[in-house]
């Protein structure tokens, strides 16, 4: 039985997330039949594109790998009641981490490079989260504040270094050259490359997976997953974490110092979303290219919401918008007159129920258990 | 339905798909800025419809919104036996070159880059050309001594376009001042009107009369101000000289729309061939603009030295520095 004004635990865990994604895919139907198309179509050419083929389950899997590590980072620093909007642009200098151990060290084997790319990745964006941690605790500058202005000053920093440092002379296109390269056929692994399932399983078994940016850090992810649910939960530091988060004053008189929580958190928060980069730099693209992180920081905060900051939940939520962005793309494949726009259109609806309007239902669901219970 | 069917044989089959491309489709995969750029994007999709109407075959279009998507589209393409595949921009050409690789038997091309495969035709374009004609006659129209120059992103490809341009303008007149600026150092410097024209203002302020912008919608602002500010403009990429008429001096064309709109009629009727195309003077890839709307600004004289400049381009007595070679230009 639970106390009176709060949800029972499934109702709060499970059944608004599903009543919240219900709505912003009733919505997006509504949008969709505007311009003219079937709701219904649309809605099975997304399911089917994302989840009906093993290409689809890949860029799925690949997408919310990205979302997985910005949720984490998001769900870390709300632990400790902090507000981390930065991920955008700690996962992005965390590339200039990766990068640079990529390209400075590529004369080392790889079980060497990788390992260390992604320790600088994770330097990188723990650096990056780190200095607003700094400010918030000990100036007092609002976190929401400096971690959002610290996104434009990654983003100006990070167009230099693309530019007059890691650039080739003569190429166009803003972006380092790769990292590393893999021959599949001898299996000869160069410098920061980690190979995609399906040039792994040539070089293996040799059998020919359908294309896709889809690579082992997908597995990585999850174990950080766990490995945040064991920091949170079953630490002396996690628990200092939640104790600040639920209240600074009573954290302080059970000898905790919230400063240095705060900055200790913010840390482990950009660490997180740096990691963004293994995958994203290291992984997929095997070079830094310019905006490379292209929103996942943002996502993140709503993959955290929806997940209600649970590990767990973070996995499920970052499937669920790997699915919408794979199923968009699949979607605007197959109908033309459902642009690249509306995509995001729908993208931004479900982020907008499950983020913003989160405890729109929460009271009506609340009346509405109160009454049965009574 | 058919294609449909292709499509999933395709995933099962990936190599095996090729052999069906024998209705070949055209496709075309747009970059970030998407296909109403008003610039060079918009200059591409205006060939493929060109197409479209002309030979009532559709094609298939795709605008990436991220970076993963680059090779996902061109993929896509290439599983259901689009052929020529066409992916427009720099940015493209890791993408092309991977699934181009894999689809020996499929056709694609890339614009403003060099992807050397056998079954890759690569459409690049000798734009410093161009710039050298509009320079020249920047040159002669300017009463001051001083022109400008405004560039979108910094990039190599628009020095190409700056240091043409100079070395036009330093041929018709020895002593004349060049300005040069760019307007910043990401993709949204193709895209900032605002700005364009407040470097436009700036570089009047100084002396310049004639200024030329190569700056995709940048450039708009550029010429807006230049027009508000008394001064002559030179546009780029497609004519704009009707946009302010009688205050835009010419514009060097790029034709990226006959180059898309070869691509696509060369892969229907059998003629395409892999390869780099480079389009210059010579082969009409870029040149000025003449029409009523610049007529009473250009002299006889003027476009008897174009000309001769162009004929001596052409023939060989003249050759226009290509910074892309050096990524230096003899001239400031």
């Amino acid at each position: 039985m639970s106390a009176r004004g709060e949800l029972r635990g499934w109702a709060d865990v499970a059944l608004i997330p599903v009543l919240n994604l219900v709505v912003a895919l009733l919505v997006s139907g509504i949008v969709v039949l505007i311009i003219g198309e079937s709701p219904m179509e649309a809605m099975w050419i997304m399911l089917k594109g994302a989840v009906g083929s093993i290409k689809g389950w890949s860029y799925l899997l690949y997408y919310s790998t990205n979302f997985i590590f910005t949720g984490l980072a998001v769900a870390v620093a709300f632990h400790a009641g902090l507000f981390n909007i930065g991920g955008e642009g700690q996962a992005y200098i965390a590339g200039l981490g990766a990068t640079m151990t990529g390209l400075g060290l590529e004369f080392l084997p790889w079980p060497i490079v990788i390992p260390l790319a992604v320790l600088m990745s994770a330097l990188f964006g723990a650096f990056w989260g780190w200095v607003p941690g700094y400010l918030q605790a000990k100036r007092g500058s609002h976190i929401v504040i400096t971690t959002i202005m610290f996104n434009f000053i990654a983003s100006s920093l990070m167009v230099y270094f693309i530019n007059y440092w890691l650039r080739p002379v003569g190429k166009m296109a803003v972006e380092s050259r790769a990292v590393g390269n893999f021959d599949f056929s001898t299996f000869d692994l160069t410098g920061a490359y980690i190979p995609s399932l399906r040039e792994l399983s040539l070089a293996i078994f040799g059998y020919r997976l359908p294309s896709s940016p889809l690579n082992p850090t997908f597995l990585f992810a999850l174990a950080v997953a766990w490995a945040v649910w064991y920091l949170l939960w079953r630490t002396k530091l996690g628990y200092e974490i939640r104790a600040v988060g639920a209240n600074t004053d009573a954290a302080v008189y059970a000898g905790i110092r919230p400063q240095k929580i705060i900055m200790v958190t913010m840390a482990i928060s950009g660490g997180l979303a740096g990691l963004l980069a293994v995958n994203e730099v290291l992984g997929a693209q095997h070079r830094l290219v310019l905006e490379y992180v292209q929103g996942a920081g943002f996502v993140g905060i709503a993959v955290a919401l929806m997940g209600r900051s649970h590990p767990v939940g973070i996995v499920l939520a970052a499937m669920l918008f790997g699915l919408l962005y794979q199923g968009g793309t699949e979607l605007s494949f197959a109908k033309p007159e459902i642009n690249r726009d509306m995509i995001v259109v729908i993208q931004g609806l479900v982020i907008l129920f499950m983020g913003a309007l989160e405890q729109t239902f929460r009271p009506w669901l609340e009346a509405l258990f109160f009454r049965a219970e009574d | 339905m058919i294609k449909k069917l292709l499509g999933a044989a395709a995933l099962t089959a990936l190599m095996a798909v090729s052999a069906f491309a024998a209705d070949d489709k055209p496709a075309i995969v747009f970059d970030i800025g998407g296909k109403f750029d008003k610039s060079f994007n918009e200059s591409m999709f205006n060939g493929s419809e060109k197409f479209k109407t002309e030979t009532g075959v559709a094609y298939g279009e795709f605008e990436i919104a991220n970076e993963a998507q680059r090779e996902q589209a061109i993929r896509n393409f290439a599983d259901q036996g689009y052929s020529p595949i066409i992916a427009a921009g720099f940015a493209q050409a890791a993408a092309l070159e991977k699934v181009a690789k894999e689809y020996p038997d499929l056709k694609f091309a890339i614009v403003d880059m060099v992807v050397d495969l056998p079954n890759v035709q690569s459409i690049v374009f000798k734009e410093h050309e161009g710039s050298y004609l509009v320079g020249i006659m920047a040159a002669m129209a300017s009463k001051s001594g001083k022109v400008g120059f405004v560039g979108g992103m910094d990039i190599p490809l628009i020095r190409k376009f700056g240091c043409g341009y100079v070395q036009g303008v330093k041929a018709a007149k020895a002593d004349a001042t060049v300005f040069q600026n760019m307007t910043g150092d990401t993709g949204a410097a193709w895209n900032d009107p605002v700005k364009g024209g407040e470097i436009t203002k700036s570089q009047m302020s100084q002396g310049a009369d004639v200024i030329y912008a190569a700056a995709g919608a940048t450039g708009l602002g550029v010429l807006q101000a230049a027009a508000d500010g008394g001064a002559l403009s030179i546009g780029v990429d497609a004519n704009q000289n009707y946009l302010h008429p009688g205050k835009v001096l010419t514009s060097m064309l790029k034709r990226v729309d006959v180059a898309v709109y070869n691509v696509m009629k060369s892969g229907k009727d059998g003629s395409f061939k892999g390869g780099v195309q480079a389009l210059g003077l010579a082969e009409d890839g870029v040149g000025y603009a003449m029409d009523d709307n610049n007529k009473p600004l250009v002299t006889p004289e003027m476009q008897a030295a174009v000309e001769k400049a162009k004929a001596d381009i052409i023939s060989g007595a003249v050759k226009v520095h290509d910074y892309t070679e050096d990524n230096k230009c003899p001239v400031e």
